[in-house]
């Protein structure tokens, strides 16, 4: 059950977009696709949605092939990154849409819009057109919309990615208890590692048109797969071959064992945390993540030179 | 300072380009008196021209307006070789003379033209209603394209593809989602192509004979008019083809749907 996709490849004039990817998902999962842009996150969710047609592989749907299946009757719910709201139709009418269409009575459909309008919290609104809506508004009616015809799939294409900053943690946040609520299988793109971990509860990071990783937020983040998961999922140093967490950089002020000599080059105070950048007396740059606390005791400022060592470190193999 | 300048220079110039000459119109058709220009305008041969021009466009301009939207949606959202050709193709009947267009059609349907045997099956397409159209509906052809093409673009194809995924099939996603956006601008290219299909002169006026009473225009009825030192009645004529445009304009202004 759930979602397959079977050694899908798409290439848009001569450019690959996806490229013999396979994935499956579980039926009721919360699956991030997380990639660069043109990494191929979006094609595949538009390939699964039936907006994208595959060259060769198939779509599976709850153990069905749905690869020559229009998206109309695929029962999936789509999200877009600018909405996609019927800008000339109220709240009430981009979310009934879909009801209309398949043409329930009139009484189900007002029942089933204001249960939704109230599950995201947009109650009050419903005769207002999405151009008096806020950015985050917007974004909730259209997952309104799309949750309407009670979807077997629901598909977020980068939801967030055209809010700023502090909507965008909240609605993470209520995209996770609304899932937990609704129980839908759903997968997000996003492009932004801290969105895909804090949401999914499995992850699969895409590059190039092929998938590198597929895992828990956890296991990508402990075990990545190679250099470019390491790298995506979180910051990180290079030193030589091999690759170190900034939290995992001990900063000492005496010389002990292994350390090596830096100089610090810029203390930068991000709250809680405080990132420390180095360079090595061998000339590598690199970053150490202290708590607030941690800085303070040790009195870093420019210009000092302190010691460092990596407590963990990863080496792939090539 | 130059702002002023400026200002009554943009509406000096508009007042001498276009109102001075049209308001001169409107005020000699009236020279020698109301009534005069009321007879002029109510001879059957002017009720005819007026009644011919009103014809050609309730034909020219649906056909047109149907036409045109199909054509403007194949231009942004069709994928298909030669759409770049297409589209300068559009564009011809405004980069060329009108004129030109009405011996094109003579060229085409008269004696010895690819298609001038029609004739003999009892099919008169010159010198009849069916070539006035065809030449009206040429030159009043890139209007509605021309007002929907920009529109179609900036809506993008997001709203389109999110109604196919609630369910919507191609028409269904055209009659709820795709043309209530270009509505607008569907409208705006409708007024401009009244416009055009009921003050055509050159074109028509290649093909049409200009028998009076038969296959004259409201235009060429004017033109006649001056011609046979009547300049009253043609003003007056000419204040009536105004007057139909004005009328236009203005009650597509009212049909239109507020703007949200």
């Amino acid at each position: 059950m759930g979602i397959s996709v079977v050694e899908v490849s798409k290439r848009f004039n001569g450019f690959t977009a996806l490229d013999q990817v396979s994935l499956a998902i579980p039926e009721g999962s919360l699956t991030a696709l997380l990639g660069p842009s043109g990494s191929g996150k979006s094609t595949l969710l538009r390939v699964i949605a039936g907006l994208e047609q595959p060259d060769t592989g198939q779509v599976l749907l709850n153990d069905v092939d749905v690869t020559a299946t229009p998206a109309r009757e695929r029962g999936i719910g789509m999200v877009f990154q600018h909405y996609a709201a019927f800008k000339h139709m109220t709240v009430y009418d981009n979310v009934a849409f879909g009801l209309t269409i398949r043409r329930r009575p009139k009484s189900e459909i007002r029942a089933r819009v204001h249960e939704l309008l109230e599950l995201v919290q947009l109650e009050g609104l419903a005769q207002r057109y999405p151009s008096q809506l806020s950015g985050g508004q917007r974004q909730r009616m259209a997952l309104a919309r799309a949750l309407a015809v009670e979807p077997s799939v629901l598909l977020l294409d980068e939801p967030f990615g055209a809010l700023d900053a502090r909507v965008r943690k909240e609605l993470r946040a209520w995209l996770r208890r609304l899932h937990d609520e609704v129980h839908v299988t759903t997968i997000i793109v996003t492009h932004d590692q801290e969105e895909a971990m804090e949401v999914a509860g499995q992850i699969a990071v895409l590059n190039e048109g092929r998938i590198e990783q597929v895992g828990s937020p956890r296991e990508l983040y402990d075990r990545p797969a190679n250099e470019f998961v390491m790298s995506f999922v979180g910051p990180v140093n290079r030193l030589g071959d091999a690759f170190v967490r900034p939290h995992d950089v001990e900063v000492l002020l005496e010389p002990d064992g292994e350390t090596q000599e830096a100089m610090v080059e810029r203390v930068v105070h991000l709250g809680f945390e405080v990132r420390v950048d180095l360079v090595r007396d061998d000339g590598e740059h690199l970053s150490a993540q202290l708590t607030q606390e941690q800085a303070e005791q040790r009195e870093l400022e420019r210009g000092q030179i302190v010691y460092v060592r990596p407590s963990r470190e990863t080496v792939f193999r090539r | 300072m130059s702002r002023y300048v400026l200002r009554f220079g943009v509406l000096g110039y508009l007042a001498f380009v276009l109102l001075v000459p049209v308001g001169f119109v409107f005020y000699r058709a009236f020279d020698n008196g109301f009534a005069h220009a009321w007879h002029a305008v109510t001879t059957p041969e002017a009720l005819h021209a007026l009644w011919l021009t009103l014809l050609i466009a309730a034909i020219a301009v649906p056909v047109n307006t149907i036409v045109g939207v199909i054509l403007a949606l194949a231009l942004v959202r069709g994928r298909f070789p030669g759409r770049g050709l297409l589209n300068a193709v559009v564009d011809l009947p405004l980069a060329i003379s009108p004129v030109i267009v009405g011996l094109g059609l003579v060229l085409l349907y008269g004696r010895g033209g690819w298609l001038g045997g029609l004739a003999d099956d009892g099919l008169k397409i010159l010198f009849a209603l069916p070539g006035m159209v065809l030449a009206t509906m040429f030159v009043s052809m890139p209007f509605v394209v021309r007002e929907v093409v920009p529109v179609l673009r900036e809506i993008g194809v997001e709203q389109e593809q999110a109604a196919e995924t609630l369910g919507a099939a191609p028409f269904q996603v055209f009659r709820r989602v795709t043309f209530p956006a270009i509505r607008g601008a569907v409208a705006y290219g409708v007024v401009l192509t009244t416009a055009r299909a009921i003050g055509e002169f050159g074109a028509v006026s290649a093909v049409s004979g200009n028998v009076e009473g038969k296959t004259q225009t409201l235009p060429l009825y004017v033109k006649a008019q001056f011609d046979n030192f009547d300049t009253s009645g043609a003003y007056a004529a000419s204040v009536v083809l105004a007057v139909i445009a004005i009328a236009v304009v203005v009650s597509l202004r009212i049909l239109q749907p507020k703007v949200h």
